[in-house]
């Protein structure tokens, strides 16, 4: 009578059956680092002394988070990932590949079932393809690569039902920014989260990624969701077989948790904490110097294309940065016309990279300075000078927002999603 | 394994851009260089107050955010010999076993109570924290014996230079 973690962290571990609590060594299917973390892992793999990768098949880099890169020193840092990559043999998604958590799904790294570890906190996002995922420092990272395994205390699960439809112009983003205002910014730490109701059945593979994603900004360990179709067909046309686990009828949940979809309106999280979450009416009107529409949270197609409904053959009041996050969905975007309607509208795009929502590049702010960001964090600072303030917010909210040139309800753009 | 140190007092949700922002990690990987922007954006007098030798004192969901291990090694660095908090974001936690920077959970009313300066001594083994100046002492929950043992040996690395075996491989407890 197991949860989707208790399972998973069983068949890893070797073992029959675990509960919450039981402590396991699970063998790791898939372990990544990127530009702002990898370094410190291979420094503590010398730490360790131990001079190979366990299995080059399943370490994989990116240079993702200040790329191309903007400094010098940076450049340093992206030609020692580039270095100790070729030495050990292993994959490395260089500058304009994209952000890990998009690449690693995209190129078939992340099976239903499997462990994934990744040196980033958001690679929770890898749940919405029914594995156990979650971020760890780096030198847990350096012990996954060196060794293939990992300890982890096996967590409780919360299940959250979502039932119903989205009404227009209301995104995943404002589901999980809904739950976050409800769980708080502790709510979830040490456990898992379930995700199930029909409304979750029914989203698309790029809106699953971004409640997934912002799991751990409620301080979950992990979000592994059971597939639904339209998963298991993305999934199809990129790996060849799989087996999909769901949790038992009477698995225990330590608690539930029910959000009615029709009900949902926008929501944005108000600077500078995740969980100071508004409705989008409480805040409208305030003026905003910069809107980002991007990151792993929300870089996707759907999120562009929203994006481009709003904006297209108008032109944006400030300052709106678009960046897709990986080379597949900006050729997609491109494809299908939607970036060179973004850039008519007057959105400056970006090649794809974390963005300005690590602060280490591309449109960083200046004092004072008001964003709009469909990224996951609006801590202070984040994206530059510890005055600016940011305001967290769905592809649609953003968009109708760089329009106004001030915080704007997208419901009054009409039926586009 | 015992601790001494004075106590500096912070709030709730401290997160990882706090304690060392995303925009310096980039720009040096010596952590002993970080440690000039540890809380920068909180309070940048805080770098002196912890460097003669302190202990963190804070409330929920400390080391919230991204899960870069600079938080806690630039800390340690900085001159923090262990963090109690009401409770800690899970990768940080993770991290300061890896790095050897105990952290304490201790009550919400040891918490409260508890003020700025005042010298605290922490017992990991024996799971107890006491503030000398209030006479105010917190039964804590000690760590398993496998984390403890990490801690003991100044983090991960130390331990698996010594005993050239990680502590999971001998059975976790």
């Amino acid at each position: 009578m197991s949860t989707i973690v208790e399972k998973i962290l069983a068949k890893s571990s070797g073992k029959k059956e675990v509960s919450s609590g039981d402590f396991v060594t699970s063998n790791i299917d898939v372990v990544f680092a990127h530009d702002g973390t990898a370094l410190l892992a291979i420094e503590s793999m010398e730490e360790l002394g131990i001079k190979k990768v366990f299995d080059p098949t399943k370490v994989v880099f990116f240079i993702d988070h200040a790329a191309p890169s903007p400094s010098p020193q940076i450049s340093n840092i992206h030609v020692s990932l580039r270095k100790f990559a070729k030495q050990q043999g292993l994959k490395l998604f260089d500058i304009g590949s994209g952000i890990c958590h998009q690449v690693l799904p995209e190129e078939g790294y992340v099976k239903p079932g499997n462990v994934v570890i990744g040196a980033d906190s958001h690679s929770v996002t890898h749940g919405a393809f029914n594995a156990f995922a979650t971020g760890v420092g780096s030198t847990d990272a350096a012990l996954a690569m060196a060794t293939g395994k990992l300890w982890f205390k096996v967590p409780e699960t919360v299940k959250i039902t979502v039932d119903g439809k989205l009404r227009n112009m209301v995104m995943s983003k404002d589901i999980v920014l809904q739950v976050l205002g409800a769980v708080k910014a502790d709510g979830l730490t040490y456990e898992a989260v379930e995700y199930h109701g029909s409304c979750i059945d029914g989203l698309s593979v790029d809106g699953r990624m971004t409640i997934a994603n912002m799991a751990v900004e409620m301080g979950a360990k992990a979000c592994p969701m059971e597939l639904n179709e339209k998963t298991e067909s993305w999934l199809k046309n990129r790996i060849v077989s799989f087996e999909a686990i769901k949790s038992d009828k009477e698995a225990k949940y330590v608690r539930e948790l029910y959000f009615d979809a029709g009900k949902l309106e926008p929501m944005v999280a108000a600077p500078s904490n995740v969980d100071n979450v508004k409705n989008v009416t409480e805040v409208e009107g305030l003026e905003v110097d910069q809107v980002f529409i991007g990151s792993c949270t929300n870089g996707r197609i759907e999120d562009i294309k929203v994006a481009t409904k709003i904006l297209e053959g108008k032109h944006v009041k400030v300052r709106c940065i678009v960046i897709p996050a990986s080379r597949r969905l900006y050729l997609e975007a491109l494809k299908d016309g939607y970036l060179q309607k973004l850039v008519s509208a007057g959105c400056t795009v970006g090649p794809p990279t974390c963005g300005p929502c690590i602060g280490a590049h591309m449109g960083l702010l200046g004092e004072e300075e008001i964003a709009v960001s469909t990224s996951n964090r609006n801590f202070t600072g984040r994206m530059g000078a510890s005055t600016s303030k940011i305001f967290l917010a769905s592809p649609a909210t953003a968009a109708a927002t760089a329009l106004e040139g001030k915080i704007t309800d997208p419901r009054k753009y009409g039926d586009v999603t | 394994m015992k601790i001494t140190a004075t106590c500096v007092k912070l709030g709730d949700h401290i997160n990882t851009d706090l304690i060392i922002s995303g925009k310096y990690k980039y720009r040096t990987q010596v952590i002993s260089e970080l440690t000039k922007f540890v809380f920068e954006d909180l309070d940048p007098k805080l770098r002196d107050r912890m460097a003669v030798g302190s202990v963190i004192v804070a409330g929920k969901n400390f080391g919230c955010g991204s899960s870069r291990e600079q938080a806690p090694r630039v800390l340690k660095a900085a001159g923090v010999k262990a963090v109690i908090a009401e409770s800690f974001a899970r990768i940080f936690f993770r991290n300061s076993v890896n790095v050897g920077l105990p952290t304490v959970v201790a009550s919400s009313k040891f918490i409260e109570n508890v003020k700025d300066g005042d010298v605290l001594s922490i017992d990991l083994a024996e799971g107890r924290i006491t503030d000398e100046k209030i006479n105010l002492i917190d039964q804590i929950k000690p760590y398993p014996q496998f984390m403890l043992e990490i801690i003991t040996e100044g983090g991960i690395a130390d331990y698996y230079r010594k005993y050239k075996v990680f502590p999971w491989d001998k059975g976790l407890h």
